[in-house]
């Protein structure tokens, strides 16, 4: 009784979720400028426009390198962190702690523009690089969270067992930890990548001519004709999103099953 | 056999990492074998050394540097010599700046109410009810991996004047003239904002609530608790992390957000943000933007400080 009215509820959220994203692929496909009901007509021209555009490419180029470096390098800084704090009882960690995530009690404007007067103060020109530095603020945090939990939540009885029954640091490593710590460090991959490939505050201040894909969005949204092209990018983007997670899924599976097999 | 080959590649291990700690001039770095577990506390600082490089030279010096200027006078392109304190001052004094502040602050803690209250129920169904825990972890992510901004300016598309509402009341025909009231004010920054930061609600309190030991559940019912109880007694309090986290995770990006005041707020619902913008890429006054920035990250720091002592309190109180 009460797991139904949970589960109508459950789908009622999914709804309120997914409505407004639906927006974007349901007028992306519309034959009309003007973003209204009724629709009126099938196309995919918005499609065809968005498809010849170089700016939005290489704007996509940028965000796709911005995003990968961020999340590989904030996840292994995360990943060394959240190792320290959580395996050695050391001195200060509990205020190198508070200091490494700091960011997250910082609104990212102060810290798009903080950077941005050092920049200035350096004499240094705004680029992807800055661009990267300021995602890495933002991220690490994230990634530092999210593999805490992770350590916190495994058993270290099993890296001690590992040990007893005499595996060396690496086998104890390679056969506990990273198995252990896999999910953890996809989740920190996954979530750090999506915040820099997605943030646009820190970006606005600091890419200058080099675009990411927000800023391009950002400024294609002034143009109401050329509204239909960005909710079709939108799309896009979800589409593969989608795809990405599937696949995503079906690696971990792979992943699982090996493991069984090979044990 | 293995024994030695272990030592051999731990010493290696530890050879490589141990270059020079920051904090060396702890004795428990120095000596070796102090550490936990056997292991060497200079390894655990050695790790953590990268870390606090990177956010020292991208967050302390910036805000060092934002500290300085902000006790500076703009003048011309330029700042003028000498330090004052006048953009405090105008920051504190001016009313209209206080009506950001307070406005920005009071829109935040609605969204992050609003958005902890509706995902708290989310997150409990997928810990404990749903059969395929990962499909639904998928399925409630997907919505946030389209753009940020999209995700905000689908909103103005829904609300707006000729938007999807008000185009379809009126050819429902349940209205004749488009509603004017969805759009541009702090209702519209309220519902957008709720939306876009779902994710950072659902996902830390669900984390939290995954972690609880079932068999403290067990336990309480064993022992004669009823559901709503037992809920109020271990499941609640034990996912309380998650909740604060969420909290935090939403009340400090929305309180500081510029898009979504800039796309859908109007007037109405300009925030803090906006006003800062402006002192950097409009009118070109860096000490005011700076001291805005500073009392702004201040305030947010203190609200969020409180929130989480007195939740922590509260938590154990209850406990």
């Amino acid at each position: 009784m009460k797991n139904k009215s949970l589960l109508l509820y459950a789908f009622a959220y999914l709804a309120f979720l997914y409505v407004p994203v639906l927006v974007l692929p349901v007028f992306s496909f519309n034959d009309s400028q003007f973003i209204a009901f009724p629709l009126s007509g099938f196309t995919t021209r918005w499609y065809g426009a968005l498809a010849g555009d170089s700016a939005m490419q290489h704007a996509l180029g940028n965000s796709l390198k911005v995003g990968i470096v961020t999340a590989l390098l904030s996840t292994m800084l995360g990943l060394a962190a959240a190792r320290a704090v959580t395996r050695y009882r050391l001195r200060g960690a509990g205020a190198a702690l508070g200091f490494i995530s700091l960011p997250l009690f910082i609104p990212d404007i102060v810290l798009g523009l903080s950077l941005l007067m050092l920049l200035g103060a350096m004499g240094l020109p705004l680029s992807l690089a800055a661009v990267m530095l300021g995602h890495l603020l933002v991220c690490v945090p994230f990634a530092l969270t999210v593999l805490i939990a992770r350590f916190e939540g495994f058993d270290r009885n099993l890296e001690e067992a590992s040990a007893d029954l005499g595996e060396d640091g690496w086998m104890t490593f390679w056969r506990i930890t990273a198995p252990l710590m896999l999910p953890g460090i996809i989740a920190s991959l996954l979530l750090t990548f999506i915040t820099s490939f997605d943030e646009f505050l820190v970006a606005f201040f600091l890419s200058g001519t080099e675009a990411t894909l927000p800023i391009y969005i950002w400024g294609q949204l002034r143009f109401p004709e050329r509204l239909p092209m960005v909710l079709a990018l939108g799309a896009v983007i979800l589409a593969v999103s989608v795809v990405l997670v599937i696949c995503a899924e079906h690696v971990r599976n792979l992943g699982v099953k090996n493991r069984v097999v090979g044990a | 056999m293995t024994q030695r080959q272990g030592g051999f590649k731990q010493q290696i291990l530890r050879f490589g990492l141990r270059w020079t700690p920051p904090f060396s001039d702890n004795p428990a770095a120095k000596g070796g074998d102090v550490a936990d577990n056997g292991r060497n506390a200079g390894e655990g600082y050695a790790l953590l050394t990268p870390t606090l490089v990177v956010m020292g030279l991208a967050l302390a010096a910036p805000l060092a540097l934002m500290a300085v200027t902000s006790l500076k006078d703009q003048s011309g392109m330029g700042f003028a010599a000498g330090w004052t304190l006048d953009q405090y001052g105008a920051v504190l004094g001016r009313a209209s700046y206080r009506l950001l502040f307070l406005r920005s602050v009071a829109i935040s803690a609605v969204v992050t109410l609003v958005t902890v209250a509706l995902a708290y129920p989310m997150a409990y169904f997928v810990a404990f009810h749903a059969r395929r825990k990962f499909f639904w972890l998928v399925a409630l992510t997907i919505p946030f991996w389209t753009s940020y901004l999209l995700r905000v300016f689908a909103w103005k598309i829904i609300l707006g004047y000729g938007g999807v509402i008000n185009s379809g009341l009126m050819r429902l025909h349940l209205i004749d003239q488009p509603l004017g009231v969805l759009l541009y004010n702090p209702f519209a920054v309220v519902v957008t904002l709720a939306h876009a930061w779902a994710a950072f609600a659902i996902l830390p309190i669900y984390v939290s609530l995954e972690k609880i030991d079932r068999s403290l559940l067990e336990a309480a019912s064993d022992l004669g608790d009823s559901a709503l109880r037992r809920f109020l007694r271990i499941t609640l309090p034990l996912s309380m992390p998650g909740v604060i986290g969420a909290a935090v995770l939403i009340f400090v990006p929305t309180t500081g957000d510029f898009v979504t005041p800039s796309l859908v707020g109007g007037p109405a619902g300009t925030m803090i943000a906006n006003l800062i913008e402006v002192q950097f890429n409009g009118v070109g006054n860096w000490p005011l933007g700076a001291a805005l920035s500073l009392v702004s990250m201040a305030m947010v720091a203190v609200i969020a400080g409180l929130f989480v002592a007195s939740a922590r309190a509260a938590a154990k109180a209850a406990r």
